[in-house]
């Protein structure tokens, strides 16, 4: 059951024509140092490192030996099946190895070792195109999955399979995602300045792909550029319109950005589809704008640098394969750095090595000096539950974190997944934020679902 | 610059927080309480400052040498057995023997807060838990009223305040009858506008309904309490007493004299608030206030003693957590019902 207030706001955001989803939290955004900061081209470090898995689905298989000289957009990794995609070479340069490196999840993945050529131009080499005006739905996106193309905004999923419509099912709405409610993040702000063209590019090869009958871009209203910039850029003949929506986290989130822009509930388990909508990264669809029409693959993104521990901050496009700490030195980083994550502090993942690349999924790199996350010995005490239930009225899910919390605790995992819908949960971090207990309650969903997920496969 | 291998922080995300902390708003409810306690101070005089000091004392100690005995780290820096200090001293007689509070506060902590696990884990108000012992223990003493504003209220203590333990206590004064009292046995109703600025006689912080809802005002402007468990009582008291008295109740009570007399509105705003022992949703908040104020106006009307606000709400406690089981938040895109 909703509650009163949040239903009465959704009201009155309706009545004047602004809708957003229930529950959320603000946190300070932390944008105005890096939105005005145009996108700049990043060196090439001394090596690259390709991870061949670097989305969510099986890894890509390599195409390339070790001492096999390549050229900067080549595929150098073919998709293994539907739910992969291809790599392709970052830069123009020598292949040195193919090894274990370090990645965001703790683990070791297999990558493609690059070392680039010192005096090449760094031409892109073009692919086969495909032609927005003649290709069929399926060309589309068979050529988005031989882009390597996977979704920017963080989860990296391989956006051709969202986009394959199975039979008896229909799209009606394509969102493209320009939401960005991570604090610190700009680079979809930047990327629907700077390459609009792009933008409305890819939008007809997706609306050509999916058959959707509209698009909607959607916009937080602490990007007001952005909106008026697409607006004056959108061409006549394409049935696309900007919506704005009033800002709050995690609004970015697809389930929450639906429910924004549609009033629809993606069911609990389910997908997007399954309420007639699809929903892409803005900065994805911009690449597939920017890559089909020359056979391209993706071979940069864009990266926020942010965050008190940069001293350059900035938006910067960042060769795939770029190591954190080359991206550092690059920026230069405070004395007092304490704390560097992947994404935003909502929801990126710290980073225990330096030399983990930048991958597809990487929207930023965020520093924290001590001044923010203070003595790490010392840290806020851990009070228990007071049930002051500011976790409930957070939860964008409406799930009952304070419950769950418990549940976690005395480890009973099963039930947490039965009766209160635990692996609904998108770890937004909503709870933990403003648990004034300091209880880490996220942290514990996280080991839950892999303990409630472990639990399942023994007993099978 | 190059970077040196610096030992970088591991932590889960989020990275960031709102600030929100327990100690905060524990410390915002004794800032809430505070105009509450000054103006009990100025209507009763030094007893009350007494009462006070040794209601919060008894509760911090107990809880304190509890963990210390434990061997647990000592919890008063949540201070939330200061809160409970305050609110249990606020719901005494003004002239309660001292030793009869230090032995209320040493029962409601010790047996309602620190056998159940302390801060988090009371099902029940540990305040209204030391209160109802005293309520059982001393029943004279407990219903023994200090008149308003006695001429030497700020330069004697009176007599009963220093009664040595297990004596019984001699009063200085004839007791006054609160406002409730004097409604069920006297059949003396009391002006509203005197139930509003506290010009009664009653516990030490319960007589002032304006000063306490002030203080309700500025916690729910701070988010730091849910306000649908007070407004559902004053509902639910309202009502009822309107319908009960218009149906012929055993004597009248018109809902203004029933929402700001006795302890409903220290109780609706700051005892029945307490987050541990009330229910967590919203709608589930909404049904909590109801009951609270059904069982208010049931014991008002028919049972033994004017006042059961205490009762009400150590009853709505016990059934919190069904409510909590029985209404969960709808999940998103579950089916609606």
């Amino acid at each position: 059951m909703t509650s009163l207030t949040s239903r009465l706001t959704d009201v009155l955001a309706d009545v004047f024509g602004r809708h957003t989803f229930g529950h959320g939290i603000h946190p300070p955004e932390h944008k105005e140092e890096t939105r005005e900061r145009a996108i700049e081209q990043f060196d090439f470090a001394p090596v690259l490192v390709v991870p061949l898995s670097q989305h969510l689905g099986k890894p890509a298989v390599p195409l390339v030996r070790a001492g096999q000289e390549v050229v900067r957009g080549e595929t150098i990794a073919e998709a293994d099946g539907f739910m992969s995609v291809a790599m392709h070479a970052p830069v123009s340069g020598t292949v040195r190895k193919i090894e274990l490196a370090p990645s965001i999840s703790g683990s070791m993945v297999p990558a493609v070792f690059l070392e680039p050529f010192p005096a090449s131009t760094q031409e892109v080499s073009d692919g086969a195109p495909c032609d927005v005006e003649t290709a069929t739905p399926d060309e589309i996106i068979e050529a988005i999955q031989r882009a390597g193309v996977v979704g920017l905004g963080g989860a990296a999923f391989p956006t051709h399979v969202k986009l394959r419509i199975p039979d008896g099912n229909f799209i009606d709405t394509l969102i493209v995602n320009g939401i960005e409610c991570e604090p610190y993040l700009t680079t979809d702000h930047r990327v629907m300045l700077e390459q609009a063209d792009d933008v409305f590019m890819g939008l007809r090869y997706l609306l050509s792909a999916t058959g959707a009958e509209r698009a909607i871009v959607a916009v937080e209203a602490n990007k007001p550029d952005a909106a008026e910039r697409l607006r004056a850029a959108c061409p006549d003949d394409l049935p696309v319109t900007v919506d704005v929506v009033p800002v709050k986290y995690p609004q970015g989130a697809e389930k929450m950005v639906i429910k924004a822009l549609l009033n629809r509930e993606v069911p609990s388990g389910d997908l997007p589809l399954d309420v007639h909508a699809i929903c892409i990264n803005v900065a994805t669809t911009a690449e597939i704008g920017r890559l089909l029409p020359h056979g391209r693959g993706i071979q940069e993104r864009v990266v926020t640098i942010g965050g008190p521990g940069i001293k350059r901050k900035g938006n910067y496009r960042i060769p795939i394969g770029t190591p954190i700490r080359f991206a550092l030195d690059q920026c230069g980083v405070d004395e007092s750095l304490s704390r560097v994550f992947l994404g935003g502090p909502m929801m990126g993942a710290a980073v225990s090595n330096l030399d983990i690349p930048i991958t597809k999924g990487t929207s930023g790199i965020t520093a924290f000096t001590t001044s923010e996350t203070g003595d790490p010995y010392s840290g806020k005490p851990v009070y228990p539950c007071i049930h002051c239930a500011m976790c409930v009225e957070a939860c964008p899910l409406y799930l009952n974190p304070s419950q769950l919390g418990l549940l976690a605790k005395t480890e009973q995992y099963q039930v947490m997944v039965d009766d209160y819908h635990l692996m609904d949960c998108f770890e937004c971090g909503a709870c933990s934020y403003v648990c004034p207990s300091h209880i880490p309650l996220v942290q514990y969903f996280r080991l839950s679902k892999r303990m409630a997920r472990r639990q399942q496969a023994a007993e099978q | 610059m190059k970077i040196l291998h610096r030992q970088l922080e591991i932590a889960s995300s989020p990275h960031v927080t709102s600030g929100a902390s327990v100690d905060v708003i524990m410390r915002s409810v004794t800032l809430a309480l505070a105009p509450v306690c000054v103006f009990a101070i100025y209507a009763f005089g030094i007893a009350v400052a007494l009462v006070l000091a040794v209601a919060v004392v008894s509760c911090m100690a107990t809880e304190h040498v509890a963990r210390r005995v434990a061997g647990q780290p000592s919890s008063l820096g949540d201070w939330s057995v200061a809160v409970t200090g305050l609110l249990y001293g606020l719901t005494l007689p003004p002239g309660l023997p001292l030793w009869m509070v230090a032995v209320g506060g040493v029962f409601g902590v010790g047996v309602a807060k620190v056998m159940f696990g302390g801060l988090g884990s009371n099902a029940f108000n540990p305040a209204l838990v030391g209160r109802a012992f005293l309520q059982a223990a001393f029943p004279q003493a407990m219903t023994h009223w200090t008149p308003l504003a006695g001429p030497a209220r700020f330069t004697d203590v009176p007599t009963s305040t220093l009664a040595l333990p297990f004596a019984q206590p001699t009063y200085d004064a004839v007791t006054a009858a609160t406002p409730l009292a004097a409604l069920k046995f006297e059949g003396t109703a009391t002006d509203t506008s005197e139930l509003l600025l506290g010009m009664t006689a009653g516990s030490a912080g319960e007589t002032c309904a304006l000063l306490i809802l002030a203080g309700g005002a500025y916690l729910v402007a701070r988010r730091m309490m849910n306000w649908r468990i007070p407004i559902g009582i004053f509902g639910a008291v309202a009502a009822l007493s309107a319908v009960f008295t218009a149906m012929g109740a055993s004597f009248p009570a018109p809902p203004g004299f029933m929402l700001f007399s006795g302890g409903l509105v220290l109780g609706a705003v700051f005892m029945a608030t307490d987050p541990v022992a009330s229910p967590l949703t919203n709608a589930g908040c909404w049904l909590f206030g109801a009951l609270i104020g059904f069982l208010v106006v049931v014991i008002r009307l028919w049972g033994g003693m004017p006042e059961g606000v205490m009762y009400a709400i150590l009853l709505a406690n016990a059934v919190s957590p069904h409510i909590d089981r029985a209404i969960q938040p709808r999940v998103f895109g579950s089916v609606k019902s």
